[in-house]
């Protein structure tokens, strides 16, 4: 079966969801991949929200806000703009693929800049692949987790 | 009438929680007065079996300490789960996975490979790796197995109250001793499951003396690179300090004698995961609006996992690196 990435998409009210708003409008194309979530201001975007969609069983996580110097809160997208690379340094750390992440600035009118953004990203979330995290959850049964019961039977 | 019995336990532990049990000092006495000990292996000889022969729910408060890597571990905290009325988990190993949780950045295998085969202090000619069974002429002798990803308590039992910090300060302690004291003297209702004792709902930075204005980094460094001026916040001068993603407790103890706070208390109440809560902070304390300015800033944060996690790996969102 053909993998269909999960995307969570997070869009900041007055910017972003108006511009995938008039992507929706005028009938422009684009993957149904992603479940977006409305927030007021890219700078709410707490990055418990993407470790938490990512633990959820999201494969990538778009964040769309205003362009700099057009947030409606003057300073939230500067907030946002600072945290994302942090949270991708994390990521990388962490073992996971930093392009899993995803920054975008996107206005009112463009709506076609929604669409294709929205396409590349999945686009690039289907190369990656499926995100499986290993060992989550406890699994009392094989308590001592894959990699060494797979090194045991091996050896 | 029978006194009330008392297990202390290490699990995946340094020793460092038993230590701060004997610190609480003369209440120490309160203790063995009020209680029949009836397991502590740091302090007295017992033998699980011992434990085993108990009737379940006849330990009226298991102290456990020590967080669950081994199949030893996971054992003993569902025998003591089982003779227990309450269990607590007892400083951050148990409550958050703590340090031996940062062994989750890791595989097993790496581990062992680099401290058995790898490591420059090592005399192992006959590289030799520690196995789970072995065969010697008496016959077949066991450790037990050790997992890949280390655990909180909660993860694998059922859990009463969570006591955080490394160690839990005495004063801390000792408060609660006092109040399980008072609550079993008096037969007064025991807090909700769930609740976090010895510690209080602000962060470790509404504990802090230490005097704040407006935040602009344009540099991290480390506390070794500075004489850190003495009244003023930490994060300010540039030094990453765990104050705001960290529960209050400890009277900000770190910070006032100078060193950042590193996040043993764990997360404070209302935040999920400590790292994420972190990584707000400083994106706040950052000075740029320059993507390129950002990620050179960043790039001076050494470790952030490390850092951000070196009390709560375990405890996080993602519980494991994907390695
Ligand atoms: S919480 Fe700290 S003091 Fe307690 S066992 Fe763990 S490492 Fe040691
Ligand atoms: S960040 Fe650290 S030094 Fe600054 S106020 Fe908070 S606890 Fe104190
Ligand atoms: S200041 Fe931070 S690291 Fe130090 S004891 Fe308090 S919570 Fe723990
Ligand atoms: S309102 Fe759009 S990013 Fe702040």
């Amino acid at each position: 079966m053909s993998f269909e990435p999960k995307i969570l998409g997070i869009l900041c009210n007055w910017c972003s969801y108006t511009g995938a708003d008039l992507a929706g409008t005028a009938r422009m194309k684009y993957p149904a991949n992603m479940r977006s979530v409305r927030v007021m201001c890219s700078g709410r975007v707490d990055p418990g929200f993407i470790l938490n969609a990512l633990r959820s069983g999201a494969d990538g996580v778009l964040i769309c806000g205003c362009h700099p110097g057009d947030c409606h809160y003057v300073e939230g997208n500067y907030k946002c703009m600072r945290r994302i690379p942090l949270t991708k340094k994390l990521l990388a750390d962490m073992g996971i693929d930093p392009r899993r992440l995803r920054l975008e600035w996107v206005s009112a009118s463009e709506g076609a800049r929604f669409q294709s953004v929205v396409t590349g990203f999945t686009e690039e979330i289907r190369t990656l692949g499926p995100l499986e995290l290993r060992e989550l959850n406890f699994d009392a049964e094989h308590p001592a987790g894959t990699a060494q019961e797979i090194s045991a039977a091996a050896s | 009438m029978a006194k009330p019995k008392l297990a202390i336990y290490w699990a995946a532990a340094c020793g460092g929680c038993d230590i701060a049990i004997l610190d609480i000092e003369a209440k120490i006495l309160d203790v063995a007065d009020f209680f029949d000990v009836v397991f502590w292996p740091c302090a007295m000889d017992f033998k699980y079996a011992d434990v085993e022969a108990m009737e379940d729910k006849s330990i009226t408060l298991t102290l456990f300490n020590g967080a669950i890597r081994s199949d030893e571990n996971f054992h003993i905290a569902k025998l003591l789960r089982q003779k227990s009325v309450v269990l607590c988990a007892f400083g951050s190993c148990a409550a958050d996975g703590g340090i031996p949780s940062l062994a989750n950045l890791f595989t097993l295998d790496s581990i062992l490979d680099y401290v058995y085969l790898q490591a420059p202090s090592l005399d192992n000619p006959g590289k030799t790796i520690p196995q789970p069974t072995t065969k010697v002429p008496e016959g077949e002798i066991t450790i037990p197995r050790l997992w890949n990803t280390v655990r909180t308590l909660e993860q694998v039992v059922d859990v009463d109250y969570l006591i955080p910090g490394c160690p839990p300060q005495s004063d801390q302690i000792a408060a609660v001793v006092d109040a399980v004291i008072d609550i079993l003297k008096n037969g007064k209702p025991l807090p909700p499951k769930g609740t976090v004792l010895g510690a209080t709902e602000k962060s470790c930075c509404d504990e802090c003396p230490r005097e704040r204005n407006i935040k602009k980094i344009t540099k991290f460094i480390r506390p070794y690179e500075i004489i850190a001026e003495p009244n003023l916040c930490l994060m300010e001068q540039g030094i990453v300090c765990l104050g705001p993603a960290t529960r209050s407790g400890c009277g900000a103890k770190c910070v006032k004698a100078g060193m950042p706070c590193r996040g043993c208390y764990g997360k404070p109440i209302n935040v999920r995961d400590q790292g994420a809560k972190m990584i707000s902070a400083l994106a706040s304390v950052i000075d740029s609006t320059d993507p390129e300015e950002i990620d050179k800033i960043i790039a001076t944060v050494a470790d952030p996992v490390g850092t951000f996690y070196r009390f709560t790996l375990a405890d996080s969102f993602l519980r494991r690196a994907q390695v």
